[in-house]
């Protein structure tokens, strides 16, 4: 294994001078980082929760009620940390969704060109919070 | 074999055999993920409530628990994975590897302590 690596020009070179991109940011490039963030977001924060959730269930009614004491009120409602992580964490759950169905088609192949290509990601990043909004309107209020 | 450059040690060695194994892995779980996730989070919103009884009668099922044990696998499986790439991108050397040995732990720790309360709710009915 080489240790002492000469020193080479750094790739992708990003800046051209103090805050001053190279290229032109676009919304395949947003939804690209947001891809990776959200990823590992819920491969963290988000597989923590999962975990806790069922382990609290599972170790009787004490534990889950210490679990739901966390995110809830008094009268059972959501307070505000089980706001952001629910809002938080489906918001991310369906922007991942997205973009990962639309990198589904780019591993075929397909929806290389420029024009579909942008529209597609300006895409995920409509239907996420659409998705959310349905998802906690239909959770909160629609049953 | 060359001493010289990294691409002069591996020239002649052949293909290491697994070089689209962790891609393909990652695809194969991410539309296993797209099935489960999308049946997890249906089911989960059309719950009545989420009190301590419901939700283990939820998992009690076995429409239930058997896909949540699969999900648990596939989407773990697939995190790790993501997570890898992630890891090997920003840290180098040493501190790769011990970033990498973490993720191992975590994925396995978390995801045997998942499956392990999934069974327990499952197998055990509603503990006291």
């Amino acid at each position: 294994m080489a240790t002492a690596r000469p020193s080479r020009p750094r790739s992708p070179h990003l800046f051209n001078g103090p805050m001053r991109l190279h290229y032109v940011w676009g919304p395949h490039m947003t939804v690209s980082i947001l891809h990776r963030a959200t990823g590992s977001a819920m491969a963290t924060l988000g597989a923590v929760l999962l975990v806790w959730w069922l382990a609290a269930a599972a170790g009787g009614a004490e534990s889950y009620a210490r679990f739901l004491d966390l995110f809830t009120t008094d009268t059972g409602a959501l307070n505000i940390v089980g706001w952001v992580l629910g809002v938080g964490m489906s918001w991310a759950f369906f922007q991942h969704m997205a973009n990962g169905v639309r990198h589904l088609f780019m591993d075929v192949g397909a929806n290389y060109e420029l024009k579909r290509n942008k529209a597609s990601a300006i895409a995920t990043l409509v239907f996420a919070p659409l998705a959310t909004i349905a998802l906690c309107a239909y959770i909160v209020g629609g049953r | 074999m060359g001493t010289g450059t990294e691409l002069g040690r591996v020239r002649g060695l052949g293909s290491a055999k697994e070089g689209a194994h962790h891609w393909w892995r990652q695809r194969v779980t991410a539309g296993t993920n797209l099935l489960l996730m999308l049946w997890f989070i249906v089911s989960v919103a059309r719950l009545p409530a989420y009190a301590h009884a419901d939700v283990t009668r939820w998992v009690a099922s076995p429409w239930v628990a058997i896909p949540l044990v699969l999900l648990i696998v596939s989407v773990f499986t697939h995190f790790r994975l993501g997570l890898q790439v992630v890891i090997e991108d920003y840290q180098h050397d040493a501190r790769r590897i011990a970033a990498l040995i973490l993720l191992n732990v975590f994925t396995i720790g978390a995801g045997a302590t998942a499956i392990f309360a999934i069974l327990r709710i499952a197998l055990t009915g509603t503990p006291k």
